[in-house]
């Protein structure tokens, strides 16, 4: 894969902005190597009870549709029509001022006009006027409607995995049209047809059986958790308590499967349980709910239900108290926005309490779950912790917002107190890539994978881009994130634009920073690496 | 293609006043029957359609964020971009309606060497709150015509308006600023590649057909006079239901009378209903407190769910190897 790759420099300069004159209904869809995602393989699409499950490949020339796949589609759109006020206005209001059209990363990345927002929600949008507006069906194409063909299955397929459901658009957008709730209704509807990505698919069976996407079971997250306990010990010289399915814990910590399996994700697992350790959290992890991350948010409302549904089950189980959630985006998407109203109310558990600094979570106190960013900011507020920075003098930090913590949850200054406390070189990217203007690392929602490698380096070129920048002015040479996705692929993404960066998880800087009791000299820092500006921490 | 097709359906509107009126002598039609027609459908058609979109559920809480939320004591909270209150949703609807607070962001991205950079790019915004503006402020002054005696407010509008007092009767800002206006968006619409290519005729027609309104309205004002008081005789005729179509109202009037009634009957089966829609736009007019209250989806569906009890029975074996604690033994 790697070596057929286009060389970045050649991809830069092959962008262009300049679109045919044609009508972009009659411009076919060309389903191009390394833009595509596989699709989903039948056993899981079928643990999964999903619909018209076929082996299948998006590179073949028959999809094989059901026959009646036009009236599913138009019985899904009517259905989610009036389900859904967010698509039944986005189909109406839009006045195509362009405003989003150079937002969109794909946009940026790629130059072609069917990644400019407005034209991925008018791919839907002409199918809606044709069939359901009086002024589409009876004038047609000339106002704006289109026929339903399987090429435009095909294009749907093609360009509504080439949106990360990031948001970004509707930030411009002056009636704050979101793609990302189109993108998430296309899917739905070509998922009625089994027209499913693997990676999307696959994780979600796993997450539903197992309780991960990884498809780790019990005992296999008991020996990752055990074997990250022994990393600790051997880093820090202190031995932690890591319990697994303890009834009676006053915290459920839910943590993203890549946390305790992935790279660099897992020294921010080791971040976390170094400070809870250090301040003495009675909490507990569960094998059961193993997975915070939610891939059903990719498929469907009803999916992300389902994979949801385990998290309170669990808390409920258990007996805890409340719950804190740790670092990952699209997560948080659900937990902030999608949880509570899904599978609530968290009748059985109390309003979060810090037992540490005995601060109050009011903005959690009907879902009762915490950002793990919330709670270190405010232990670290309350001085209940002791943090020496330059432990991470050998970074220099920026720090990438994730799309879904900055634009679905306004989750932005609580990480940069941390690093402020953690780190002494902080610089942030340009203010056009940053907070809600943050740009998404191009493989978000499911499409990070190897098939569709080229796609998600032009989608992860305004992130790179905007990272090239602090590196050549100020010399950074780490992103911190918070979002386990963006620990998996800014990784590949800044090899190829911005070799020279890494990517780290801010409680991989915590645990660096992190004075404990009983703690060996510290020489080396969580990832085995000679700690930075050892010498400056004689006073600890 | 766009750009003619929508322009001939104009020519076609206004050939359709000249054979209505010039021709045949369809005054009653055209200043009576048309115009209350053309009220009705107007209102009925936006009504149906802020309903229709009303009857749909919004099942999750899903505002766009754009400022930091409200969560610890020591970090300060972006009340209007990330509301956490009714107040926050207010303001931030009111900067977003009378300010178009999203369309002031807009930037512009361009890759120079290799290289992505942004700019501002406010035109679309200055362009876009202008034209507002200006028709909103005509749209008023046009109550002259319905009232008697008018308004003191619509004799200050006026005043203010001609302010400059260029010419006789005086030069209208207002006019100038709209014609301006719409010229600008309607050149953007056919210069900008991007923009060019999303345009539908659904695009184009609006604007021809307001500049065919502007254009007709200053026509009666400064060029082809038409008799005002036989015009204001018809509009306060019309207002009380009253209607009488006095004599030697000039065609200029009633091309531009149609226009309206044009644009009228244009509104709920079109993109214009934006202006309805911007109030219920779920990403910007909820509350960011989906962790504090929980919100109601009235479908939540029930789905097939995998439970503890099942999952341990799938694993207990492998669980009790690795002295995990189970429920059941």
């Amino acid at each position: 894969m790697a070596e057929k790759l286009i060389k970045p420099e050649d991809l830069a300069r092959g962008i262009s902005y300049k679109h045919p004159e044609k009508d972009w209904r009659d411009v076919p869809t060309e389903m191009k190597k390394g833009c595509i995602n596989y699709g989903a393989l039948p056993a899981s699409a079928d643990y999964l009870d999903l619909p018209n499950v076929k082996k299948w490949q998006p590179m073949h020339d028959d999809w094989q549709l059901p026959e009646n796949w036009k009236e599913i589609i138009f019985e899904g759109l009517k259905e989610r029509l009036k389900k859904f006020r967010s698509l039944q206005l986005f189909m109406d209001v839009c006045v195509r001022c362009g405003a989003c059209a150079d937002k969109c990363h794909f946009y940026i990345g790629s130059g072609d006009p069917k990644n400019m927002p407005v034209l991925r929600a008018e791919l839907l949008r002409a199918v809606y006027r044709s069939n359901f507006t009086l002024a589409g069906k009876i004038l047609g194409r000339m106002a704006g409607g289109r026929e339903l063909t399987k090429d435009v299955i095909k294009e749907w397929f093609f360009y509504f995995y080439q949106c990360t459901e990031c948001r970004r658009c509707s930030v411009f957008c002056p009636y704050g049209i979101d793609t990302a709730e189109i993108t998430m209704m296309v899917r739905e509807l070509l998922n009625l047809l089994g027209l499913g990505i693997d990676w999307i698919t696959t994780p979600a069976a796993n997450c539903f059986r197992t309780g991960n996407h990884l498809g780790i079971q019990p005992h296999g997250f008991k020996d990752s958790v055990d074997f990250a306990v022994d990393d600790l010990e051997e880093n820090c010289g202190v031995r932690v308590e890591a319990p697994i399915n303890k009834k009676g814990a006053e915290v459920l910590v839910v943590v993203p499967s890549a946390d305790y399996f992935g790279d660099p994700h897992y020294y921010g697992f080791l971040g976390y349980m170094a400070l809870f350790h250090e301040i003495g959290l009675d909490y507990t992890f569960s094998a059961f709910a193993s997975e915070g991350g939610n891939f059903g948010l990719f498929h469907s409302n009803e999916m992300m239900k389902r994979l949801n549904n385990k998290i309170y089950a669990e808390a409920k189980r258990l007996g805890v108290k409340w719950i804190i959630g740790a670092e990952c985006g699209h997560m948080w998407r659900v937990l902030h926005q999608y949880m509570d109203t899904m599978n609530g109310p968290a009748d059985f558990l109390e309003e979060p309490v810090s037992p540490i600094t005995g601060t109050k979570f009011e903005n959690a106190k009907a879902t009762k779950m915490v950002h793990i960013c919330e709670f270190t900011a405010d232990l670290i507020k309350h001085n209940k912790i002791k943090l020496d920075p330059s432990r991470n003098n050998h970074w220099n930090v920026t720090y990438h917002d994730s799309c879904n913590t900055a634009r679905g949850m306004g989750l932005l200054e609580e990480p940069r107190y941390i690093l402020k406390n953690t780190c002494n070189k902080f610089h942030e990217m340009p203010e056009n890539t940053i907070r809600e203007q943050t740009f998404c690392c191009g493989s978000g929602s499911g499409i990070g994978t190897d098939e569709n490698l080229e796609m998600r380096m032009r989608g992860g070129f305004p992130r790179a881009n905007a990272v090239k920048y602090v590196q050549e002015k100020h010399g950074v040479n780490l992103l911190t994130c918070i979002c386990a996705i963006d620990k998996a692929t800014l990784p590949p993404l800044l090899q190829y634009w911005v070799p020279g960066v890494e990517v780290a998880a801010i409680h991989e800087l915590v645990g660096n920073a992190l004075v404990m009791t009983g703690e060996n000299d510290r020489s080396i820092d969580l990832r085995g690496d000679k700690m930075g500006g050892k010498e400056d921490t004689e006073d600890v | 293609m766009h750009v003619i097709s929508s322009l001939f359906i104009l020519a076609l509107l206004i050939g359709l006043v000249f054979l209505g009126v010039g021709v045949l002598d369809l005054q009653y039609l055209f200043g009576v029957i048309i115009p209350y027609a053309a009220i009705t459908l107007f209102l009925a058609g936006v009504i149906l359609k802020v309903l229709k979109w009303a009857g749909a559920p919004v099942p999750f809480r899903i505002p766009t964020t754009c400022g930091q939320q409200k969560s610890l004591s020591f970090i300060k909270a972006d009340n209007l971009e990330a509301p956490h209150n009714i107040w926050g949703v207010l303001g931030r609807m009111i900067l977003e309606v009378f300010f178009f607070r999203s369309l002031f962001r807009n930037t512009k991205t361009e890759i120079k060497d290799e290289k992505i950079v942004y700019g501002s790019d406010k035109l679309l915004w200055a362009a876009g709150l202008a034209f507002h503006y200006s028709f909103l402020f005509i749209f008023l002054r046009h109550f002259k015509f319905f009232a008697e005696p008018v308004p003191q407010l619509m004799s200050i509008m006026q005043k203010l308006d001609g302010f400059f007092q260029i010419g006789v009767p005086e030069l209208f800002l207002t006019d100038i600023v709209f014609i301006g206006a719409v010229t600008v968006l309607f050149i953007r619409r056919v210069v900008i590649p991007q923009v060019r290519y999303i345009s539908l005729p659904a695009d184009y027609f609006p604007l021809y057909l307001i500049l065919g309104i502007g254009g007709t309205g200053i026509c009666m004002r400064y060029f082809s006079k038409v008799d005002i008081v036989a015009i204001k005789q018809l509009a306060t005729g019309l207002i009380s239901l009253n209607p009488i179509v006095p004599e030697g109202i000039g065609i200029m009037f009633f091309i531009h009378f149609f226009l309206v009634c044009v644009l009228f009957v244009y509104f709920p089966f079109s993109k214009l209903m934006h202006f309805a829609g911007v109030f219920m736009s779920p990403t910007r007019n909820l509350i960011n407190n989906s962790r504090v209250k929980r919100h109601i989806n009235p479908w939540n569906p029930e789905v097939k769910v995998h439970t503890y009890a099942e999952w341990e029975d799938e694993f207990r074996e492998v669980m009790k190897d690795a002295g995990m604690p189970l429920e059941k033994e």
